[in-house]
């Protein structure tokens, strides 16, 4: 998978000169006796999309409510821009949410609900027209700004709080699974708008998700969530290519996960004793690289080659049964039941239309990837 | 379909007579020309004539009137608030007890009412009047425009008040320009519901009544005692025209308002 273009010159997190916008300052949130969030250092820098990653109830939207002041921690310290906002009401904060369900004003027009915010400011009359203006074309609306929230389809209606969350041009803006309601199509032509959107106005936008394909699609960094913790705070492709935990690698994408013994090799790669009988795998272990522990090698489907000869390699090839395929259209997966009953996913894209795909079922292959394909992540 | 089979037929000719025989009768002889109430003498409309030249009834009307509007208003102000504080107020101290204590009214004997603020009235030394019979109508019927609106409240999505403090309400401007206009039609059907209550109750009243504060169950009741006039059922016929009017129009607006939304909903799901 690519990351976005932006990702390759813009990473003020790496500058140690730059300061963030928001900070976390070891904060902990708890419900009574439920701990939502523990002990969460982190910072976001301006301009950055930021996703926060994880399945429901892993916390990422009491972090968001947080920032919008609709919680308040129970220990730690929250600064946006400096400033701490321990006692700032949500109405005097410069951050403006998108809601998970929209929460658009049932009794206004679709104009009137971009222009709330602003005439909650005292900006005049003409300057609030011009802005309001401003916002719905920005998000397509202007035929629609006499219409009711329920005289619009689910899309505009997304689109409208949009407009009226980034109406009063917030340093900050949260979204709350923004595109949860709608569907697949309609999801991806918006995350590429919200990109576009986000870009042009140059704001910082926090999203949260539990959609791995949207995070890694809109966001400059992504959090991956788990039990009120970060686990990692990395760019698409770091998450993606250099998971630091079998959470993560499992979370985003597939992957294929050995269990075996490490041995360090000396020379930065690590083998690992995976099966009786069997030639150790080859890999680089970048979080315990001299250590001898029980691990997990992880690699990617699409990194994973299959073939009917065995190949001239030695290193990292074993043989196995096609057990089932899967054929996707743009790639095939092959599900490959190794010799000690491990399944092993292998990708091949079919990039011709009319390529004989000679592989079948109990065809016996085998499976082959380089020393850098994968990585031994600790448990 | 299912079929009107004779059993069904007979079940709701029965239901809808119980229900509905006795005020047919009170219709039909409320247009007798005989004073006796009994004995049908004829079609006449000289009872509504009678009753409208008797002041004594007038004024109760007034009163009723007066105390009504006065009441309920005062009713549903209150019943919102504690409505409003009792859903979205968070948990503080005592809640439950207290969201107890806005319903157990609902349930008291009105006798017990009645009389407990009796007693309150006269230990404070509250001649008894209009203003006492607002202030015992608005006790028991905010209880009503409580329930009625914190059940609007609960249901209703509470980001939209959220999103208008992420936007710079403060918490009371939020209410008023966002939270109120959303939960208003539980408001007026709050309203509508005390006005009701206050209008057609009277043990209550009869408790806190003075000697010129005469509501009309209470002049009905005690002109009754007296014997059955024809113009009680003359009078009896009007109030029961009123609330069929009204009720017929309500639910005719509300229909029609719900055909149009579903229709506006899925036309903007078919443009799209």
């Amino acid at each position: 998978m690519n990351q976005p273009a932006v990702s390759s010159t813009f990473e003020p997190w790496t500058d140690p000169q730059e300061t963030p916008l928001i900070s976390f300052k070891s904060v902990t949130k708890k419900f009574g006796t439920f701990t939502a969030i523990n002990d969460v250092t982190l910072d976001i820098y301006r301009q950055e999309f930021f996703a926060l990653l994880g399945p429901s109830g892993c916390g990422k939207t009491t972090l968001m409510r947080m920032l919008g002041g609709f919680e308040t921690p129970t220990e730690g310290v929250i600064t946006i821009d400096g400033k701490d906002m321990a006692n700032i009401p949500p109405n005097k904060r410069a951050v403006n949410m998108m809601f998970q369900s929209y929460a658009l004003f049932p009794h206004l027009t679709v104009r009137e609900n971009v222009a709330f915010g602003l005439k909650r400011d005292n900006m005049p009359k003409a300057q609030i027209e011009e802005r309001v203006e401003e916002m719905l074309n920005l998000v397509q609306l202007q035929n629609f700004s006499q219409r009711k929230p329920h005289q619009i389809s689910g899309g505009q209606r997304q689109r409208v709080a949009l407009a009226r969350s980034l109406a009063k041009a917030p340093k900050l803006l949260l979204l709350d699974e923004p595109l949860g309601a709608l569907d697949k199509k309609l999801r991806q032509d918006t995350q590429f708008e919200l990109m576009d959107i986000q870009e042009k106005t140059g704001t910082t936008f926090v999203i949260v998700t539990h959609d791995q394909e949207e995070a890694m699609t809109v966001a400059s960094r992504i959090a991956v969530m788990d039990h009120g913790e970060l686990i990692q705070v990395e760019t698409p492709g770091r998450i993606y290519e250099s998971p630091n935990s079998v959470y993560v690698a499992d979370f985003i994408g597939d992957v294929n996960l050995i269990e075996g013994n490490t041995k360090p090799r000396g020379d930065g790669k690590t083998e690992l004793f995976w099966a009786e009988g069997q030639a150790p795998l080859v890999a680089e272990c970048p979080h315990a690289p001299d250590v001898e522990a029980r691990c997990t090698f992880a690699i990617r489907p699409e990194k994973v080659n299959i073939s009917k000869e065995r190949p001239d390699t030695q290193i990292n090839v074993v043989q196995g049964k096609i057990h089932d395929i899967a054929y996707l259209g743009n790639i095939s997966t092959y599900k490959v039941e190794l010799p000690n009953g491990t399944m092993v996913k292998a990708q091949t894209a079919n990039n011709r239309r009319l390529a004989r795909r000679d592989l079948t079922w109990d065809d016996d292959v085998w499976l082959s990837w380089t020393e850098t394909a994968g990585i031994v992540l600790d448990q | 379909m299912r079929r009107l089979t004779w059993f069904n037929t007979t079940s709701l000719t029965l239901g809808f007579a119980f229900l509905y025989l006795p005020m047919v009768i009170l219709i039909i002889y409320s247009f007798n020309e005989s004073r006796l109430v009994t004995v049908w003498g004829g079609f006449s409309t000289k009872w509504y004539g009678e009753l409208m030249k008797n002041e004594a009834f007038l004024d109760a009307a007034v009163v009723t009137l007066k105390v009504a509007f006065a009441s309920s208003i005062a009713a549903t102000v209150l019943g919102t608030m504690a409505a409003y504080v009792l859903v979205r107020g968070g948990r503080f101290f005592g809640r439950t007890l207290f969201s107890g204590m806005i319903y157990a009214p609902l349930v008291m004997p009105e006798v017990i009412t009645g009389l407990s603020l009796l007693l309150l009235f006269i230990s404070i030394g509250l001649d008894r009047g209009i203003i006492t019979i607002v202030l015992a109508h608005t006790t028991f019927s905010m209880c009503y425009v409580s329930v009625v609106v914190s059940s609007r409240l609960v249901s209703f999505d509470r980001s939209v008040e959220e999103a208008a403090l992420d936007l710079g309400c403060t918490p009371f401007d939020a209410f008023r320009s966002v939270t109120l206009p959303i939960i208003a039609p539980a408001v007026i059907s709050g309203w509508l519901l005390a006005l009701t209550l206050s209008l057609d109750d009277l043990v209550i009243s009869s408790f806190v009544a003075g000697p010129s504060s005469t509501t009309l169950p209470i002049k009905i009741f005690s002109s009754v005692r007296l014997g059955v006039s024809p113009e009680i059922n003359a009078l009896s016929t009007i109030l029961i025209g009123l609330v069929t009017i009204g009720t017929i129009s309500a639910s005719l607006a509300s229909k029609r308002a719900v055909k149009k939304r579903q229709q506006e909903e899925q036309m903007a799901e078919q443009a799209a």
